[in-house]
C-alpha cells in the first residue's frame, strides 16, 4: 500500500472540527490576566510611569523591575550588520507606537485593562522617522548609536563585469517599484500561558509560536536561566506564517512573571496589538537597472534594495532576512551573466520587521516580472519569448549568487501555463471588451521558490544563530504504535498526516498506527520549526532516514523470529514477512520490550531510532497566471481567473499540497490589491483594526486553478520541494502585471503594491 | 480589547426606558442591536456607565405599511429588509441596499433605527433616509418630537438627538409606482463599509419626463449629503445616458469630500461621479 | 464590578452563570461555560471566527453581552457532533475536503454555513459566496471551506445551480 501522495484526509481535523482543539488561549483557566501597556508614541524618553492604585492582587511590572534581565540582540556577522538591542521593557526611551513599556497583572483580562488604561504615563515625544525616505534623509535621527544613519545591514554584491554588459546593451530598462508594508495577519493573534510548576520548579509556557526549541533557548538565556527549567510548548497554533517566529519581549516576561510570583500568567494578544506591535515585514524600495541584447537576452541586472526593518532586529533571523534574501535571489529562475546589488536594512520608529511568507521574494518577482514585460514592451518582443529565452533551463545552474539550482521546469511550466491560459483567445476577449470601454489584462509571473534549506544556507548569511537541521526520534511502543517526535512545529500544515503517510510506506504499517509528536520541548528532539518552506522537506527527510532504521530493526528481529536472512524480510500490512511466513509488527515489538531475552542481542531494549536531515536545499517552481478586469472609472480590479502551474517535486499529500497554494495566492491576492499597514508621519499606525487593514473574505478571492508537475529533487531525501510560499510569491506579480496589460492604453505601469483602487484612478486620471 | 465597565438595564416597556434615559441619559447610551456600539466600546472610544438595552421591549420590532408611508420601529433588524418590506419602489430600494450593509451575522442584530441614531456617514440607511425624506419620531420621556431626515445628521456620528431621547420610529414614504430608485456602492471588500455611495430616485411624468429628482450620496462628507444641483438638472427632460453622465458630473463637483490616508479627495469625486451615474442608470434599467 | 447572574441554554444544556455585564458573550461561552470552540479573531465584529446561533440565528458572540443571552438558547459548535463525536454533514464534509488548515477559523464558518442550510431556500454560488464572505480565514484561500460547504448543501439537497428567485 502506498500512502504517500495520497489525498488523505488529516488526523489533525477531527478535534478542530468539533472545537475541541487547544489554542493557547483556550488553556488559560485559572490563570491571572496580563495586559501590556503599549507606547502611544512613535519616538520618545520615557520620564516616569506612575502605578493607579492597584487592587489588591494586582501588579505593574516595568523595566527598572527587570534587574539582570538580558536584551534581545540577535548577530549576524556579515553584510556590515550592526547588533542593536530591544530590551524586554524599556526604561529610557520608546521606539515605535505598540511597543510594550510595562504589564499590568490582574484576575480578568478586563481589568487588566482597566488598570492598565489607568496607569500614568509621561514621556517626552521625540521626532520620529517612519518611511524609508525618513530614515535615508542626512540629518535624521538616529534610533540606535551602533546604527549610523539608521543603516542596519548594508549588504553588496559587486560583479566586476557588470559595467561592460551595461556598456554592451541594446537596451536599458530602469525603474523603482514599492511594496507596502503588511502584517502577516494569523486569525488567531499571539499568546503566552506561562506557568510555575511548584513541585519541579519549572516553568512551562504555552505558546502560539513556530519555533518552540528556539523560544525556550532564547527566554533561558534572557532571563539567565536552566534551559533545563522551562518547558515550552506550542499547542493549535492558529496560523503564523512567519509572524510567530520570533522571539517577542512578551514571552520572556510571562516566564518572569511565573518564576518570580510563582504563578500562572496569561497574555493573549488583542487584534490591535496584532496589528500594531507583532511584526510587519515587506515595506520595501528595490530600484532596478537591466541591460538587454535586441534579441531580448537579459546581460546583466544592478539592484538597489531597501528594505524598512522597523525598531529592532527580529531574533533569530535578523533584520537581515529580508534585504539578504533580496540580495541573493535577485536572478530568480533566469540566467544571468552578470549582477551587481546593494542590499540594506533601515530602522525607523515602526513596528520591527519579521519574516512573513515569501520573505522579500513576493517584491523580488515583482521586480523580475515587471522588468521582463518592461522589456518586452521596450524591445517589442513577445512577453512570454523573452522570458523563455532567459530561463534557466540546464541544470544544476548555479547562480552569480552561488546558489545551486537543482533540477526544476522552468520553461515547461510557463508553457503549460501559457497553453492553460489560451492567450489567443483572451487577446480576442480584451480587444472585444475594449470597444466597449471594458478593461481586461493578463499576467505572467515565473518564479522559483528556494525550500528545504538546512544549516549551510543560513550560516552562508552568518547569522549568530544558525538553524536548518532537524532531528526525528522514531520508537514502537510494546503494543506497537509508532510515535514519531519532531523538532518541527506545524501549525496548520498538515505535517502530522503528510510525516505518517512518509512513515507508514516505510514501516508497512497503517497511518492510524502512526502519531507524529510535536511542538513540545519536553517530549521533542531540538529543532527548528515551520517556516520557510522547509516542513515535508527536511522534517519528512529526517522522518523517511529514522523510519528506515527503525524498519531495519524491526526486520533484524523478524528474521530471528521467523528463522529468515534479515534482507529476505519486508514490511507490509503490519507483518514482517520471509516468503510466505509472517509475524505482526505487534508481536515484533512485544517481544522486544518484554521478551527481550530472546533479542535484546539485535539491538537493545527498546525499538528506538534517531534521525537527522541537513540538505543543502531545493528550487520549486512555477508560473501563475491572472487575467483581471479593471473599472476604470473606480480603480477597482476584479480577478477572473488564477491559474498556478506548481512545481514542488514529489506531493506527499496532494490535498494539503493544494491548500498550501491556495492559502498563499491568497495572501498574495491581498498583497497586490489590499493589504497595507499604513503610518502617520509622526509613526501613529493608522490601520489598528481589521476595518482598516484589508485580509480578503471569500468575496475577493477568485477560484484558484492548481496543474502540478512533479520533477523530482535529486537534491532531497523526499524528492519533495516545499511549497508553502510560492502561492504568495508569484501572485503579486502576476496580477501587477495583469493591471498593467489592463490599462496599457493609459501607458500605466504598476510600480506600487498594493495596487489600490485610489492608486489606479492616480495613475489613469494622470495619464490622461 | 474588552469593554469598558457599565451598569446594565434591560427595561421590558419603553415608558422603563424613557424613564431611565431621563435619569441617566448624559451617562447612558441605549443598547440596540449593538453592532456598532460594542465595536467601538472594545477599543474604548466610548465608555458609557450606563447601557440601557431595549432588546427586551416587547413589540419594536415592527415594520409596517400605514397611511402612504412605511413605519420601522427601533428593533427592527436590518436582516427584515433583505427582502422587500412593502411593494413598490421603497421596499425595493431598500432590499437593494440592505445586503450591502456588512454581513448576515451583524445584519440579524443591528437595527435600522440604530444606523440612524449612530449616523455613521457611509451607513445605507442614513443615505436612504436622506433620498427619500425620512421622519424621525424622537421620544423623551413627557415629550415627542418629529425631525425631518434634513434635520437630522448635523456631523460625523452626531445627529439631531438628545442625549434622554430615544428614536423611536423611522418612517419613510412608500413611493409610488412612477418612481424609479437607484443604488450604487463602492467597497472594496466585501460587506465593509462604502467609500462611496449613491441612492437616487426619479419620478416620471407621463411623457416619461423626470418631474421630481432626489440624489444623497453617503460615505463621502461628515454626513450623508443631498445633490442638489445634480437633481435638478434632470429635471422636466426625459433621461438620456448623457443628461446622466452630466448629473453625475455635476454630483461629484457639488460638495467638499472626506479625505483620509486611503482615500484622498479626488478619489472620492471619481467615486461619486461613478456611483451616481450607476445608480441612476440601473433605476432606469429596471 | 457585580456580577449579574444569568440563565442559558447551550447546545440544549442549561448553564447558570455569573458574569459581569461588560463580559461578552463569547467570553461567557468561552470563560464561564468552559465552551472554548468559540474563537476570538479580532473581537470588533470583523473576522466572524466567533459565530454562533442564537435563538437559531448567526450573531457576533464578540459584539454581544452574556447579559444579552440570558433566556436564550445558544448553539455553538461543540453542539454539531453526536456524543460520541460522530461529525455531523457539514463536519465531514469539511474534513473530506480539506476545508480547513489551522482550524481557528473553522468554528465560526461552521456556525455560518449550518445556519444557511437550515434555511428554506437552496443555496446556489452566489448565494455562497455572499454569505461565506462574512467570515475570514488566512490559511485556507477559502477553495476548499467552499467546496466543504457545497459538497454539504449537495449532500443535504440544499444545493441548486440556478439562482433562486428571493
Ligand atoms: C463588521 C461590520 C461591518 C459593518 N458594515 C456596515 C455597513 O456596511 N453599513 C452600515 O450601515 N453599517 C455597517 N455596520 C454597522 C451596523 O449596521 C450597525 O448595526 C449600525 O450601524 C448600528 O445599529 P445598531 O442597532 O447595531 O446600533 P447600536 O450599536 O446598538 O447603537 C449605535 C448607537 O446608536 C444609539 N442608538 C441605537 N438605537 C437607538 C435608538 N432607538 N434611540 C436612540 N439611540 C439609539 C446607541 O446608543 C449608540 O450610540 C457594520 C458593523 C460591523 C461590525
Ligand atoms: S471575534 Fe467576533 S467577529 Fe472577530
Ligand atoms: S484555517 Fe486557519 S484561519 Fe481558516
Amino acid at each position: 500500500m502506498n500512502w504517500t501522495g495520497r489525498r488523505l484526509p488529516r488526523t489533525e481535523d477531527p478535534a478542530l472540527l468539533r472545537g475541541e482543539g487547544a489554542f493557547t488561549a483556550d488553556l488559560a483557566a485559572g490563570a491571572r490576566a496580563v495586559r501590556f501597556l503599549r507606547s502611544p508614541f512613535a519616538a520618545g524618553r520615557i520620564l516616569s510611569i506612575a502605578a493607579p492604585d492597584l487592587p489588591p492582587g494586582a501588579l505593574l511590572v516595568t523595566g527598572a523591575d527587570l534587574e539582570g534581565v538580558g536584551a534581545i540582540r540577535p548577530e549576524l556577522f556579515r553584510f556590515n550588520y550592526r547588533a542593536i538591542a530591544q530590551p524586554v521593557l524599556p526604561r529610557e526611551r520608546v521606539h515605535f507606537v505598540g511597543q510594550p513599556i510595562a504589564a499590568v497583572v490582574a484576575a480578568t483580562p478586563e481589568e487588566a485593562e482597566d488598570i492598565a488604561e489607568a496607569v500614568l504615563l509621561d514621556i517626552e515625544p521625540e521626532e520620529a522617522v517612519v518611511t524609508i525616505e525618513d530614515a535615508l534623509r542626512p540629518g535624521a535621527p538616529t534610533l540606535h548609536a551602533e546604527a549610523p544613519g539608521n543603516v542596519v545591514v548594508d549588504g553588496t554584491i559587486r560583479h566586476p563585469d557588470c559595467e561592460a554588459a551595461f556598456a554592451r546593451a541594446d537596451r536599458i530598462v530602469e525603474f523603482s517599484l514599492r511594496s507596502g508594508r503588511q502584517n502577516a495577519t494569523p486569525l488567531e493573534a499571539r499568546a503566552g500561558l506561562a506557568a510555575h510548576d511548584r513541585a519541579t520548579g519549572r516553568i512551562r509556557l504555552t505558546a502560539s509560536c513556530q519555533m518552540p526549541h528556539m523560544l525556550r533557548t532564547g527566554i533561558a538565556a534572557l532571563l539567565g536561566m536552566a534551559e533545563a527549567d522551562l518547558q515550552v510548548v506550542a499547542p493549535d497554533v492558529g496560523g503564523g506564517f512567519g509572524q510567530k517566529m520570533a522571539l517577542f519581549p512578551e514571552y520572556p516576561l510571562l516566564v518572569w512573571l511565573a518564576r518570580r510570583h510563582r504563578g500562572s500568567f496569561c497574555w493573549i494578544e488583542d487584534r490591535n496589538e496584532n496589528l500594531i506591535a507583532s511584526a510587519h515585514s515587506r515595506d520595501q524600495i528595490h530600484h532596478l537597472r537591466a541591460a538587454f541584447a535586441a534579441d531580448g537576452t537579459l546581460l546583466g541586472l544592478e539592484a538597489d534594495i531597501l528594505a524598512n526593518t522597523g525598531a529592532f532586529s527580529c531574533y533569530p533571523t535578523t533584520c537581515g532576512v529580508e534585504p539578504l534574501m533580496a540580495l541573493a535571489e535577485y536572478p530568480g529562475p533566469y540566467r544571468l551573466p552578470t549582477y551587481s546589488a546593494r542590499a540594506r536594512a533601515l530602522a525607523t520608529h515602526t513596528c520591527p520587521a519579521a519574516p512573513y511568507r515569501g520573505v522579500s521574494r513576493p517584491v523580488v518577482t515583482f521586480g523580475l516580472e515587471r522588468l521582463m514585460d518592461r522589456a518586452a514592451a521596450a524591445l517589442g518582443l513577445d512577453p512570454v519569448a523573452l522570458r523563455r529565452r532567459n530561463l534557466v533551463t540546464e541544470f544544476p545552474h548555479v547562480t552569480p549568487t552561488g546558489l545551486t539550482l537543482d533540477q526544476a521546469s522552468y520553461v515547461e511550466a510557463l508553457d503549460r501555463a501559457v497553453e492553460a491560459a489560451d492567450i489567443p483567445a483572451f487577446r480576442a476577449r480584451q480587444e472585444a471588451a475594449r470597444r466597449e470601454g471594458r478593461y481586461l489584462g493578463l499576467g505572467l509571473a515565473v518564479f522559483n521558490e528556494r525550500t528545504g534549506y538546512g544549516t549551510p544556507a543560513f550560516a552562508a548569511r552568518g547569522m549568530g544563530i544558525v538553524p536548518g537541521y532537524e532531528v526525528v526520534d522514531i520508537a514502537m511502543t510494546p503494543a506497537g504504535e509508532v510515535e514519531v517526535r519532531i523538532g518541527a512545529s506545524p501549525h496548520g500544515q498538515g505535517l502530522r498526516t503528510a510525516l505518517a503517510q512518509l512513515a507508514a510506506d516505510r514501516l508497512g504499517l497503517d497511518p492510524s498506527r502512526i502519531r507524529v509528536i510535536h511542538g513540545d520541548t519536553d517530549r521533542t528532539p531540538y529543532g527548528w520549526g515551520s517556516f520557510a518552506s522547509r516542513g515535508a522537506v527536511i522534517a519528512g527527510g529526517a522522518t523517511q532516514l529514522a523510519a528506515d532504521k527503525l524498519a531495519a530493526r524491526l526486520r533484524r528481529a523478524a528474521a530471528r523470529l521467523l528463522q529468515a536472512e534479515p534482507d529476505s524480510v519486508t514490511l507490509r500490512d503490519g507483518a514482517a514477512w520471509a516468503g510466505e511466513a509472517s509475524i505482526p509488527l505487534t508481536e515484533i515489538a512485544r517481544r522486544v520490550h518484554q521478551r527481550s531475552e530472546q533479542l535484546s542481542d539485535l539491538g537493545g531494549f527498546n525499538l528506538a531510532e534517531t534521525a537527522s536531515y541537513d540538505p543543502g536545499g531545493t528550487f520549486s517552481n512555477a508560473c501563475h497566471v491572472a487575467e483581471v478586469e479593471v473599472d476604470a472609472e473606480t480603480g477597482h480590479v476584479r480577478i477572473l481567473r488564477f491559474l498556478v502551474v506548481e512545481d514542488a517535486g514529489r506531493l506527499l499529500n496532494p490535498l494539503i499540497a493544494d491548500g498550501q497554494v491556495h492559502g498563499g495566492v491568497a495572501q498574495g491576492i491581498a498583497n497586490a490589491l489590499l493589504e497595507e499597514v499604513l503610518y502617520a508621519p509622526d509613526g501613529n499606525p493608522l490601520t489598528g483594526s481589521l476595518a482598516d487593514y484589508l485580509p480578503p473574505s471569500a468575496a475577493e478571492i477568485p477560484h484558484i486553478e492548481i496543474i502540478h508537475m512533479e520533477t523530482e529533487s535529486p537534491e532531497t531525501l523526499t524528492g519533495a520541494k516545499g511549497l508553502g510560499e510560492g502561492g504568495a510569491i508569484g501572485a503579486p506579480a502576476a496580477i501587477a502585471n495583469a493591471i498593467s496589460d489592463a490599462l496599457s492604453p493609459f501607458g500605466v505601469d504598476i510600480a506600487e503594491l498594493p495596487a489600490t483602487p485610489a492608486r489606479i484612478r492616480a495613475l489613469i486620471r494622470n495619464a490622461r | 480589547m474588552k469593554c469598558p465597565p457599565f451598569d446594565y438595564h434591560a427595561p421590558r416597556s419603553q415608558a422603563e426606558a424613557l424613564a431611565l434615559l431621563a435619569r441617566h441619559g448624559e451617562e447612558g447610551k441605549i443598547l440596540a442591536g449593538g453592532q456598532s456600539l460594542v465595536p467601538t466600546m472594545a477599543f474604548r472610544l466610548a465608555r458609557p456607565a450606563r447601557l440601557i438595552d431595549i432588546n427586551r421591549i416587547a413589540g419594536l420590532d415592527y415594520c409596517r405599511a400605514e397611511g402612504g408611508r412605511l413605519r420601522i420601529g427601533p428593533l427592527a433588524r436590518h436582516a427584515r429588509f433583505e427582502r422587500p418590506v412593502a411593494p413598490g419602489p421603497t421596499g425595493r430600494l431598500l432590499a437593494r441596499a440592505a445586503e450591502h450593509i456588512a454581513h448576515a451575522p451583524i445584519r440579524t442584530r443591528g437595527t435600522f433605527c440604530g444606523s440612524l441614531a449612530h449616523a455613521d456617514p457611509a451607513s445605507e440607511w442614513c443615505c436612504i433616509a436622506l433620498a427619500l425624506g425620512a421622519d424621525l419620531r424622537v421620544l423623551r420621556e413627557g415629550g415627542e418630537r418629529l425631525v425631518p431626515a434634513a434635520g437630522w445628521f448635523q456631523s460625523v456620528f452626531t445627529t439631531a438627538l438628545a442625549p434622554d431621547e430615544l428614536l423611536a420610529e423611522a418612517s419613510l414614504p412608500l413611493l409610488g409606482p412612477d418612481w424609479r430608485c437607484g443604488f450604487a456602492e463602492f467597497n472594496r471588500r466585501a460587506g465593509d463599509f462604502a467609500l462611496a455611495m449613491a441612492v437616487t430616485a426619479l419620478r416620471l411624468d407621463a411623457a416619461g419626463h423626470v418631474a421630481e429628482a432626489r440624489i444623497a450620496l453617503g460615505g463621502v462628507a461628515g454626513t450623508p449629503i443631498l445633490a442638489e444641483a445634480a437633481a435638478a438638472s434632470l429635471l422636466g427632460a426625459s433621461p438620456t445616458p448623457d443628461s446622466l453622465r452630466a448629473a453625475a458630473a455635476i454630483a461629484a463637483e457639488g460638495f467638499e469630500p472626506t479625505e483620509d490616508a486611503q482615500v484622498p479627495a479626488d478619489y472620492r469625486r471619481d467615486l461619486v461621479r461613478a456611483m451616481t451615474r450607476r445608480a441612476l442608470e440601473g433605476s432606469l434599467a429596471a | 464590578m457585580s456580577k449579574m447572574p444569568i440563565r442559558l441554554t447551550v447546545n440544549g444544556v442549561p448553564h447558570e452563570v455569573a458574569v459581569e455585564p461588560r463580559r461578552s458573550l463569547a467570553d461567557t461561552l468561552r470563560d464561564e461555560c468552559g465552551l472554548t470552540g468559540t474563537h476570538l479573531g479580532c473581537e470588533h465584529g470583523v473576522c466572524g471566527a466567533c459565530t454562533v446561533l442564537l435563538e437559531g440565528e448567526p450573531v457576533r458572540a464578540c459584539l454581544l453581552f452574556g447579559v444579552q443571552a440570558d433566556g436564550r438558547a445558544v448553539r455553538t459548535v461543540e453542539g454539531l457532533a453526536a456524543a460520541d463525536g460522530t461529525l455531523d454533514p457539514l463536519q465531514r464534509a469539511f474534513w473530506e475536503n480539506h476545508g480547513l488548515q489551522c482550524g481557528f477559523c473553522t468554528p465560526g464558518f461552521l456556525m455560518l454555513a449550518t445556519w444557511m442550510l437550515e434555511q428554506p431556500e437552496p443555496v446556489d454560488e452566489a448565494r455562497l459566496r455572499h454569505v461565506l464572505s462574512s467570515n475570514l480565514c488566512r490559511c485556507t484561500g477559502y477553495q476548499n471551506i467552499l467546496k466543504s460547504v457545497r459538497a454539504a448543501a449537495q449532500a443535504l439537497g440544499k444545493w441548486t445551480e440556478v439562482a433562486p428567485v428571493r
